[in-house]
């Protein structure tokens, strides 16, 4: 399966294409080549560092040409950063604007007694219906590591609770996104990212 | 609800585990892939693999072993020691790892922190802190010393200071090694993580002399720590992260089960 995994150069992708070759995908990295988006059978997004640095999606013409993708049915699977990505943008970074499939902002977690990132093995309540997150148990963990976060909404697959409630995962249609690293979340996460190479229209 | 972590953590030297009492007497325990790939099947929430070599010709053994260690290993890895310059963490994550921790190379040089956290995110960056209570101080917790060299050099830091710098710096997390207990299994150094804990607002990992459950179930209590190291406990069948974490569980602490 031709996997398009998506390199805007924030941090490194080495544990996302060990995962996907793991279960059997031939993921192909692109920083700029955008006919590996349109011939991509599935495109994922990871993500670990600051949410400016998705300027360079807009920078390469990466995000007009994952748009189309998207909006010809191609399964889409944005991991922490690359899910912030979805939405209309993040407080992290104002200036800088996000896909907008989702209209909602994402925003750092309030000020605390609590340590900012959050930052360790976290449990999901999956929602009702998700087909990413099909199979996984009530109070299944999976590892995050982030100081920003979605908020929940009716597109939100799984809530994690931490400080708040946020979304842990979101779901519409072909657009999925991951607050969390299914890549380094053992049997749990290996079992998400079976369930996007395996997603069918 | 987030859950307190139990990180293996591998010592490694010349491509082999081994085990020592403060930082001395070391003993062999074993291939670094196949200890943590058992440890990451047996529960561990993370591996860490810190080599002790860190000379110059060790570099490219380090590299293998964390090719080798990270292929087939689907939790958080990361990987310290002999890390001096953001090209040598390139080469790291290169490899495979998710996380670097550095240490002596920090204190020479505090923007190497800022450095790898910039190109590689701040979550990606631990800041590894071999600390020793100065007994001849007022307040031996407060003014803990920092050591570099595997121990064997004061770097003239103050503990509790050092790693409020590393935050700033956009350290992701602090592990925190007291030189009195490691090895000892005589208990984590409680005060000295709480006090380094409180004064940062990142994840403090203790390390250095669990020996029982009772000594976990303490420093993340007491000692408030978001993780604790293991080595010698798990290296000889004393237990396994698992057994380890339904213990904790039965005391009232949160972790990942079932795991």
């Amino acid at each position: 399966m031709r996997v398009t995994v998506i390199d805007y150069k924030a941090g490194n992708l080495t544990s996302v294409l060990k995962a996907l070759r793991h279960l059997g995908a031939e993921p192909s990295v692109t920083d700029a080549d955008l006919t590996l988006v349109e011939a991509a059978e599935r495109i994922v997004l990871p993500g670990v560092g600051h949410f400016a640095a998705t300027e360079r999606l807009d920078a390469t013409r990466l995000t007009p040409a994952i748009r189309t993708a998207i909006a010809r049915g191609v399964p889409f699977l944005g991991i922490c950063v690359g899910m912030q990505w979805l939405y209309a943008g993040s407080s992290e970074a104002p200036d800088q604007p996000g896909l907008g499939h989702f209209a909602e902002s994402c925003a750092r977690f309030p000020e605390c007694s609590e340590k900012v990132p959050h930052v360790g093995w976290n449990s999901l309540e999956v929602r009702k219906g998700s087909r990413l997150l099909a199979g996984v148990e009530p109070g299944e963990f999976v590892y995050f590591t982030h100081s920003y976060k979605a908020p929940v909404t009716d597109d939100t697959a799984a809530i994690t609770q931490y400080i708040e409630p946020f979304a842990a995962a979101v779901e519409r249609g072909n657009v999925m996104g991951v607050q969390f690293h299914p890549e380094k979340s053992g049997h749990t996460g290996l079992k998400i990212l079976r369930n996007f190479l395996e997603w069918k229209a | 609800m987030l859950t307190k972590r139990i990180i293996a953590c591998l010592d490694v030297h010349d491509g082999r585990v081994v085990k020592g009492v403060q930082f001395v007497d070391l003993i062999d325990a074993g291939d670094p892939a196949t200890q943590a790939a058992r440890h990451a099947h047996e529960g561990a929430d993370e591996i860490v693999l810190l080599d002790i070599t860190a000379t110059h010709e060790g570099r490219q053994t380090l590299l293998d072993t964390v090719r080798r260690t990270a292929r087939e290993l689907f939790v958080p890895f990361c990987v310290g020691g002999g890390i001096r310059t953001a090209d040598d963490a390139a080469q790291v994550f290169e490899a495979g790892a998710d996380k670097v921790s550095v240490n002596s190379a920090a204190l020479s040089d505090p923007a190497l922190i800022d450095a790898i956290g910039r190109s590689f995110g701040a979550q990606a960056v631990v800041v590894a802190i071999d600390a020793r209570r100065d007994p001849e101080a007022t307040d031996p917790v407060r003014d803990a010393q920092v050591f570099v060299q595997g121990g064997r050099k004061l770097a003239g830091r103050r503990v509790v200071e050092w790693a409020r710098e590393a935050e700033a710096r956009g350290a992701g997390e602090i592990l925190l090694t007291s030189m009195n207990s490691d090895g000892m299994r005589t208990g984590f150094d409680c005060e000295l993580t709480a006090a380094v804990s409180e004064a940062v607002g990142i994840p403090v990992i203790a390390s250095g002399g669990a020996g029982t459950v009772e000594h976990f179930v303490d420093v993340f209590g007491r000692g408030r720590a978001d993780a604790a190291l293991a080595a010698s406990i798990f290296h000889f069948g004393v237990s396994s992260a698992r057994s380890l974490k339904e213990d904790l569980a039965k005391a009232g602490v949160s972790v990942r089960l079932p795991c």
